[in-house]
């Protein structure tokens, strides 16, 4: 450890950093141009080419608006709640490996360089540690906005929040019992090469999770939807019964960082779909045929490439399904997805035993 | 229906209407300013005051079109020609011509109610102001120039269509009290400056054959 690897490692925060920032004006643009093509319209095209920077402008304009603060709010609560949103939502993209490691000479040594913020052991416990954070934040800025419909929106945040994280973190143990490991990097390695299942092998499928665990994968990407508050889970913020919701009361530069940590939450849900079942970055570089440049971007092109599919599908989604009632998402929570993925856990759980140890009566 | 299927089924709305609307077959919006619709031949837009085709003006004074509107938008007060300068070939012609298009709510009775054609609906719809005063059109804004071009444009007008405007007072023509509905082939009206005496409309006289009564004016 030197000042180089240090540099390295602010380099590669700043990178995450950047990166999730420029992803989300992308992604709110991608959002309203494929919703409007659903709808038959245009959408935005006026801010640079093909509407692009539209959601700069829109950035710059909220930037510059009146931060209103009403009389009743709890107010040191009121102004943590957007950076308790935006924080986690960053922190938490930072153990995904969005490209193979680099090895790099510097200063006469060779580096290995993880294309991720940073590689933790604990990588997938810490993901799902960061996503109950940013729970709180809604949680709070419904409670200390001193009004009625965002207090109604972080009550429905608590509920909803809890019984999807429930379904979420079983789904994902089938991944981390096959795997055996919960970082994210070694889960990534895991699924490269092709697939192999009860002793044959399928050489035109890769080794990803997805094929063996699709039932975990269906269940992740359900819980993954309701956890980001999106379409058809928005119960949080369900314009026609309760305004904003948790940001009814914040405006300009506040609602803001809320706004930012949604779209970002979104993308690393669908980088962490990716990560755990799709093989992350791994995909076909041609080592040896291609220059070593290319060959070196194409995992992390891999990666954006599966990502922007799992964010197609969210707008999808959003595009196509109404807003569930209440009774209806606490159903699919508790009565379906729960006690799914608690039968699923159970017969990979039992086939990893007979794997590993045998028949009980053999 | 279980709630699989309604789901397969509602995504696959969404998946072909986008699919649609990408191969530019589903897109039902345009890109307002650069593309203009086309508006409907009888369209209800802003008036004009017309003119005949020597110039002078159509608008006699008669403060008809004031009496039949029901918003009470229109202001007008005759005076009588100047015998050596007259500005419209009868008696009188109007001396104030003013129209509020806050309260106008474009019905059209008061092309209807004209006796000379003079005030006529245009295509135009792009009538935005910053102040209200501006809202009211002086006859000066309402006056077709000598050559036939709605005056009062604005910016954004560059892209109206002359075309369209050019047949501004072809909604009257089944409307107005000397027109009627089986005039193909027979022009009943008077012409307008820059434009002339309008082509008649095609189609209509078939399905609704001439009658006596309707058929007085030629």
């Amino acid at each position: 450890m030197d000042w180089i690897d240090l540099g390295l490692i602010a380099l590669r925060v700043l990178v995450v950093f950047g990166m999730l920032q420029v992803v989300t004006i992308l992604l709110v643009w991608f959002e309203r141009k494929i919703v409007a093509d659903m709808q038959n319209r245009i959408g935005p095209d006026r801010a640079g080419p093909w509407g692009i920077l539209q959601t700069l402008a829109d950035g710059v304009k909220l930037l510059f608006k009146e931060q209103v603060t009403p009389r009743k709010v709890e107010l040191g609560l009121y102004l943590a709640a957007p950076v308790l949103a935006v924080v986690p939502a960053f922190l938490m993209f930072m153990v995904i490996p969005f490209g193979r490691p680099v090895r790099i000479n510097l200063a006469g040594e060779d580096r290995l360089i993880p294309l991720q913020g940073a590689d933790l052991n604990v990588g997938l416990l810490y993901v799902l540690a960061m996503s109950s954070i940013a729970v709180y934040a809604v949680v709070l800025a419904g409670w200390s906005s001193g009004s009625k419909y965002p207090l109604l929106g972080g009550v429905r945040a608590t509920a909803q929040a809890i019984s999807y994280e429930a379904a979420m973190g079983l789904s994902l143990v089938p991944v981390i019992l096959f795997t055996g490991s919960v970082r994210l990097s070694e889960i990534v390695a895991y699924q490269s090469g092709s697939l192999t299942f009860l002793g044959r092998s399928f050489d035109f499928l890769p080794a990803w999770n997805l094929f063996i665990l699709a039932p975990s994968f269906l269940i992740f990407f359900i819980a993954a939807v309701a956890e980001t508050n999106r379409a058809p889970f928005d119960l949080v913020e369900a314009e026609q019964e309760i305004v904003g919701g948790f940001h009814t009361e914040y405006s300009g530069l506040r609602f803001a960082l809320f706004f930012l940590a949604e779209y970002i939450n979104i993308f690393t849900m669908s980088a962490l779909a990716v990560t755990l079942f799709l093989g992350g970055w791994s995909g076909p570089t041609w080592d040896d045929s291609l220059p070593l440049l290319v060959s070196a971007v194409l995992p992390t092109v891999w990666f954006l490439a599966k990502v922007t599919l799992f964010l197609f599908l969210y707008v999808w989604l959003r595009a196509t399904l109404p807003r569930l009632r209440y009774d209806q998402l606490m159903n699919l929570g508790w009565k379906r997805l729960i006690p799914a993925s608690l039968g699923w856990l159970f017969l990979i759980g039992g086939a990893l035993a007979v794997r590993q140890f045998g028949l009980p009566w053999g | 229906m279980g709630p699989v299927e309604a789901f397969v089924k509602g995504m696959a709305v969404t998946a072909r209407q986008f699919f649609a609307t990408i191969t530019g077959k589903g897109l039902v919006t345009t890109s307002y300013p650069q593309e203009m619709r086309q508006k409907p031949q009888r369209f209800h837009g802003r008036h004009v005051l017309n003119r005949y085709e020597d110039g002078m003006e159509k608008c006699i004074g008669c403060e008809l079109c004031a009496g039949a509107c029901p918003a009470r938008c229109i202001y007008v007060r005759g005076a009588d020609n100047p015998p050596d300068d007259p500005v419209s070939p009868g008696e009188r012609f109007g001396f104030v011509y003013e129209i509020n298009m806050l309260r106008c709510i474009f019905c059209g009775l008061c092309v209807e109610a004209c006796p000379t054609e003079a005030i006529t609906h245009t295509q135009l719809f792009e009538m935005s102001t910053t102040n209200r005063s501006d809202a009211i059109y002086t006859k000066e804004e309402l006056l077709v120039d000598p050559d036939g071009t709605p005056n009062h444009m604005f910016d954004s007008d560059r892209f109206a269509n002359f075309e369209e405007l050019a047949h501004a007072d072809g909604w009257m023509r089944a409307t107005a009290p000397q027109g009627r509905a089986a005039y193909q082939g027979q022009v009943a009206w008077s012409g307008s400056a820059g434009v002339g005496v309008r082509p008649p409309e095609a189609g209509q006289s078939e399905e609704d054959p001439p009658t006596d009564e309707t058929g007085a004016e030629d």
